[in-house]
């Protein structure tokens, strides 16, 4: 159990977070989702005592990270995959850890094995490791410990295709065992599949978060029906927004049951009806953080979301 | 791929609350962290090499007269009053350079016990290397007389070599406390030559000039109050100016760069 409780941290003028709040719950990954330099990675700094925050306070299990006897072994954190030493073997790295924490050695093999670095590659230097086996390191190092939370800047960075879906299955597994998950990412679609509760930051502020579920439910219905122009006069009568999409569809901003009540209140056939559930989380991400958008970041969101529909795929 | 369960135990198991880490693992683990790179053993390793060497070209090159113990352990004294401080340099620096620190400083967040493992270390290693180094003097005072057919000369009593162990361990953390002060591989490396070649030229050009520096030279330069360990007995008068100059040299930055470590983003 993560607590995040109005945190602010400012660099002299500067604003990298301010009034933070929210919890990350056991058995749960909890998506920590916004563009790049909202506030992300100050956040999660804070809450692993690598920075301190200018005001509030952020919890472990009821305690402060630097309150935590051993840390490794209740938190397992991944913070830069390429902030390891270059001139260390990967085995090496993983071994530094375990003594750091007292565990027995044949932890390091087991967490080879796991992230499934080969024992050849697990010899090599990591200055000669691609960023998805240094993400597999950093991965086998925060779990290590065994530890109850996890916390996670990014982990799905330079990851294959495969590689993003083993991590997905990974923390899945691991929250549905009763671990917490803190999951960071700029990359909406990674997060959309695996989160179970989000947190959306922008330019410092939380601005969504909740339940996934109910996060997107307001992203509306989509409906098809022989009669558009009659329906699309009675949602607005029943004070429900909508917008025309293809030849007889329609977008409206409520959800599907109130949606079907009207269109059998008003007696057209509705071909189908289901949550506009694709991009969704996209159109309430852009929609969100629209004024910290550049310009070329909202050009190239399409091509790294077809990027990541073909991992995903 | 292996599934979690088999390597992983349950997560959210309870445990009994876990023991603080003490300060002697960490001193383990950060002596490890000297040895296990490329660069690290081979720094290490060249404290042998290099103590070899210089035994081998003084029993090549000293006359017969030379060949006594002193002769030897200043020879071997020159690599070691660089290659100790170099490695308590990158010690410290390496966590930043690097960034290892990101995870050194997550996995024990007092950053202060950190770097009071790596002093600790760093003292350990040239408390073990330096006798170590002697021992390959001694043997080449044995082996170079025999050769030369004189009596062996054995001119350093044990305070003496005590001393110029100190003199070591001073320079050693002075290499240290650059490391914390700048916390830049290259900067600290630097900061540390110019300190150890530069500097005291430049005093004995001074002194040599000025007769006010001439006498304040030994309240102010830490290596000419250090000097004064290579050559026998100190005076009252010498260790208060090694005092003085320590907590000049030494103490007050050490004491500005913890503050600054604790401070310091590690990015």
């Amino acid at each position: 159990m993560i607590t995040i409780q109005s945190v602010t941290k400012t660099y002299g003028g500067f604003t990298a977070a301010a009034d933070v709040s929210f919890t990350a719950q056991p058995g749960r990954v909890t998506g920590f989702l916004g563009p790049n330099g909202a506030g992300k990675s100050t956040t999660l700094r804070i809450l692993v005592g690598l920075t301190g925050a200018t005001s509030g306070t952020a919890t472990i299990s009821g305690r402060r990270y630097v309150d935590l006897p051993n840390p490794g072994l209740q938190v397992g954190v991944l913070l830069d995959a390429s902030a390891q030493h270059a001139g260390r073997t990967g085995r090496e790295t993983l071994t530094v850890a375990q003594r750091f924490m007292g565990l027995p050695r044949g932890r390091v093999e087991e967490m080879l094995d796991l992230v499934s670095l080969t024992a050849e590659e697990a010899s090599r230097r990591v200055r000669d490791y691609s960023l998805g086996m240094r993400q597999r390191l950093g991965i086998a190092t925060a779990l290590l410990g065994e530890p109850e939370v996890l916390i996670l800047d990014e982990p799905a960075n330079g990851l294959d295709p495969a590689g993003i879906r083993w991590m997905r299955g990974l923390l899945r597994d691991y929250a549905d065992r009763g671990g917490t998950v803190l999951l960071s990412s700029h990359l909406l679609h990674e997060i959309e599949v695996i989160a179970d509760d989000l947190v959306v930051i922008s330019t410092g502020r939380i601005v969504a978060q909740g339940a996934k579920s109910h996060l997107l439910r307001s992203a509306g219905s989509l409906l098809r029906t022989t009669h558009r122009q009659v329906l699309a006069r009675a949602l607005l009568d029943a004070g429900v927004s909508s917008s025309p999409v293809g030849e007889d569809g329609l977008l409206a901003q409520a959800d599907t049951a109130q949606v079907g009540k009207i269109a059998f209140a008003t007696g057209v056939p509705v071909v189908e009806l289901r949550p506009a559930d694709g991009g969704g989380l996209e159109d309430m991400f852009l929609q969100l953080t629209a004024d910290t958008q550049r310009d070329t970041t909202s050009d190239n969101q399409p091509a790294t979301d077809h990027q990541q529909e073909g991992a995903v795929a | 791929m292996t599934t979690l369960d088999t390597a992983s135990g349950t997560p959210a198991s309870t445990r009994a609350t876990h023991r603080r880490i003490p300060l002697s693992r960490i001193i383990t683990t950060e002596l490890r962290k000297m040895f296990d790179t490329r660069s690290g053993f081979w720094l290490m390793a060249s404290i042998g090499i290099l103590a070899l060497l210089a035994t081998v070209a003084v029993i090549l090159f000293a006359s017969h007269g030379q060949l006594t113990y002193s002769t030897f352990t200043s020879a071997i004294n020159i690599p070691m009053t660089v290659v100790l401080p170099v490695i308590a340099i990158l010690s410290v620096t390496s966590e930043w350079s690097q960034r290892s620190g990101l995870t050194t400083f997550t996995l024990i967040p007092h950053r202060g016990r950190v770097i009071a493992a790596k002093a600790i270390a760093c003292v350990g290693v040239a408390v073990v290397t330096i006798p170590l180094a002697f021992g390959i003097g001694a043997l080449g005072n044995l082996v170079g007389t025999a050769i030369a057919g004189v009596d062996p000369v054995w001119d350093l009593t044990i305070s003496n070599l005590l001393a110029i162990v100190l003199a070591n361990v001073l320079g050693m953390l002075f290499g240290f406390t650059l490391g914390v002060l700048i916390r830049n591989s290259v900067g600290a490396l630097v900061a540390y030559f110019v300190y150890q070649f530069l500097l005291p030229t430049l005093a004995l050009i001074l002194a040599a000039s000025q007769d006010w520096f001439r006498n304040l030279q030994p309240w102010v330069d830490f290596d000419y109050a250090q000097s004064a360990l290579f050559n026998g007995a100190l005076t009252t008068q010498q260790w208060t100016h090694l005092a003085i100059t320590g907590t000049v040299w030494l103490v007050i930055p050490m004491t500005i760069g913890l503050l600054l470590v604790t401070k310091a983003e590690v990015k």
